[in-house]
């Protein structure tokens, strides 16, 4: 279900958010992090947004450039300022703060 | 300093020590902190952890030969690098060789949201990837306490804190975990609760407004350890702890001799003066003459062409010269020439660590072959003998080790009984202890001189007096009478006696002499007039036996010729007659 691969949107011409999501292994947290953020971008960011997810168990150089140390982190690396959430992103009201987005009305 | 192979564990020891080549602290932790362990340094801001932590790595790399990681969670790299330049440490160069890794960790609260479980796993990774790329042994991190600012969870956190710790212990790591000193408790987020192998507690403390670092190893699980609080400093050569039982003593022991400068000095210390190398005491209280005798020492030295250091902590060097000038000793030629060097400084500038540091920097960068200290008494001021000591020792044993022939004055207050009981605290360390005196005596007061002790040389015991002049420093025998001894004006009284004595002595005797020789003279001329009478008689009784013989023959003839008018026979008769 969750794959490295760079880009998990279809529309990379308009990308207005870009997200990097860092885990370690596929764990529990690591799973409904990545699931939380999918339901949440797809919500709120349609098509707007693109989602990078790095194992650190594989490159963990990547950790020190993001000043990573809890995981799962979410950065968002666009729009500036980068923002980061740490957490299983469960509270989807606290990651639209985070990320600084809107909800928009259903 | 710890020795190589301190780092195998000997069959006798309970655990195996990672030696951080600290000068003092391997002495006191028994070789150094627990191998594979966690170790916890904690103190207030600005007691010297980061300082202590880095040069553990460095010395580590550099030495042992055991790569390190610092993980700082407040300073930069670039920062951290440029603070420990003047330790002569390079991290830069250490980082490209790959013996030490710098990873700073900044976490920002306001940066970061927080929704949900999480770990602190990518700390984790951060760490085992620094470890893995040099193989490291070591590892600080400073000051984890950051966390605790940067992470609104303190549940995730302290479990998280609790696994990091076991997680180091299991790739056995020789951690250094630095923590900020707390209200009640050591550290001011309760790390001691975790670390709880070796703690040592640093403490910067200000007494009598001077201030002085400090070290004590609170408690080292399974080993025996010195438990004192030992005064460290941080100088030019990093780190460096105090204890007395780092001191070696196995310096040279030289048998050259150095002159004092005084002749009649050099003679009461076996007629050669001190041995290169050791250290002289001058005590005495105040306005005894020791600095001038400090001085003179220094002139001689350079007149030798030796290069000396002269610290002064009571004249500025002008000062200095202007007043030595006075008992002609004329410093001021050497100071052009570059023989000699005077650093003066107010003794309540630092502490008495920070003197020792100084004073080592400039004996290093100057290399003298004499130091003098005037006087050893102001540093020594208001700290009690219990810390002065050690610091002082450790002061001479290196000093020692240079082969730095020494000359301490120090000033002896007046309220003690003796002079010699004031100076019981590094009167042992000194090889020669010259003691000055006043006499007051008969409206005057005079200067003595005696040498105390002076090891390994015969040495006189008598009180000399010691005279400053516009010519410069003599000694003088004092008059020793028979009930007392005397200086000053009354020697010299004393001496104008008994030379006038002595005068009357000789004319006495001249007159003496004078009687006799007139004496002699007198019967000499007895004799001559009894021998001139003797020849008078003599040469009158030859005149009566000449004068008998010419009537003699002068009858004889009469006869003769009477005969020979009276006739042949009766001439011959008579002739046959008187046949």
């Amino acid at each position: 279900m969750m794959e490295d691969t760079q880009s998990e949107q279809n529309c990379p011409e308009v990308v207005q958010y870009e997200l990097r999501l860092y885990v370690a292994g596929q764990t529990a947290k690591s799973l409904a992090a990545f699931a939380n953020l999918k339901r949440i971008c797809e919500s709120h960011l349609h098509g707007e947004y693109r989602i990078e997810v790095i194992d650190l168990i594989k490159t963990p150089q990547l950790a020190a450039g993001d000043q990573i140390l809890a995981v799962p982190t979410l950065v968002r690396r666009l729009p500036e300022p980068i923002k980061k959430i740490i957490g299983d992103l469960s509270n989807e009201e606290r990651v639209l703060v985070g990320l600084d987005i809107q909800p928009v009305e259903v | 300093m710890a020795k190589k192979n301190n780092k195998q564990p000997t069959p006798f020891t309970t655990l195996p020590k990672s030696p951080t080549g600290i000068q003092g602290l391997d002495e006191i932790t028994g070789g150094g902190l627990p191998t594979g362990r966690p170790t916890l340094v904690c103190g207030g801001a600005g007691c010297g952890k980061t300082m202590l932590s880095i040069e553990f790595l460095v010395r580590g790399a550099t030495q042992f030969g055991e790569p390190g990681v610092f993980m700082m969670f407040e300073e930069n790299a670039e920062e951290l690098s440029a603070n420990v330049r003047s330790l002569g440490f390079d991290l830069d160069r250490l980082e490209a060789e790959q013996q030490i890794v710098l990873d700073h960790v900044h976490i920002e609260r306001s940066e970061i949201e927080e929704t949900g479980e999480y770990d602190l796993e990518g700390l984790f990774i951060r760490l085992g990837y620094a470890i893995d790329t040099i193989g490291a042994k070591r590892l600080v991190l400073d000051s984890i306490e950051a966390l605790f600012g940067g992470l609104p969870n303190e549940g995730i956190l302290r479990a998280e804190l609790r696994r990091l710790f076991r997680w180091l212990k299991n790739r056995g790591m020789t951690a250094i975990i630095t923590g900020e000193k707390g209200e009640n408790t050591l550290t001011r987020y309760g790390l001691e609760e975790y670390v709880a192998d070796c703690v040592i507690v640093l403490d910067h403390r200000v007494t009598e407004q001077i201030s002085t670092r400090r070290l004590r190893v609170l408690k080292y699980r399974g080993t025996a350890h010195g438990m004192n609080e030992y005064p460290f400093l941080i100088g030019e050569r990093g780190f460096s702890v105090l204890p007395i039982t780092s001191l070696r003593l196995d310096h040279e022991a030289s048998t050259k001799r150095i002159s004092t400068g005084i002749d009649s000095l050099n003679a009461m210390l076996g007629g050669k003066g001190v041995y290169r190398g050791s250290s002289v005491l001058v005590s005495g209280s105040p306005g005894t003459g020791k600095s001038s005798l400090g001085a003179k020492f220094c002139e001689t030295a350079c007149l030798n062409g030796e290069r000396t250091l002269l610290f002064a902590y009571e004249e500025s060097p002008a000062q200095i010269l202007r007043n030595m000038r006075s008992v002609g000793i004329d410093l001021d030629p050497w100071m052009k020439k570059g023989l000699l060097q005077i650093h003066s400084s107010r003794p309540t500038l630092h502490g008495l660590e920070q003197h020792l540091v100084m004073m080592h920097d400039t004996v290093r960068a100057f290399n003298p072959a004499v130091v003098v200290v005037d006087p050893i008494s102001n540093l020594t001021m208001e700290r009690n003998e219990g810390e002065v000591k050690p610091t002082l020792m450790r002061l001479i044993d290196f000093l020692k080790q240079q082969q730095v022939t020494t000359l301490f004055t120090s000033l002896t207050s007046g309220s003690c009984a003796t002079p010699e009981d004031s100076q019981v605290g590094i009167s042992s360390l000194m090889d020669t202890w010259l003691l000055l005196r006043n006499v007051e005596f008969n409206g005057e007061r005079n200067r003595t001189i005696y040498v105390l002790k002076s090891r390994g040389m015969p040495h006189s015991n008598q009180v000399r007096e010691f005279v400053l002049s516009d010519k410069g420093i003599d000694l003088v025998d004092v008059y020793l009478g028979t009930d007392r001894m005397l200086t000053g004006t009354a020697r010299v009284a004393q001496e104008v006696q008994e030379r006038a004595a002595a005068e009357l002595h000789c004319q006495d005797h001249e007159r003496k002499l004078r009687q006799l020789a007139s004496k002699q003279k007198a019967i000499e001329a007895q004799i001559a007039a009894l021998q001139a009478e003797a020849e008078a008689e003599a040469a009158e009784v030859n005149f009566a036996i000449a004068q008998e013989t010419l009537q003699e023959l002068a009858s004889q003839q009469n006869s003769k010729a009477m005969a020979q008018l009276r006739g042949g026979l009766t001439n011959n008769k008579r002739e046959g007659k008187r046949k």
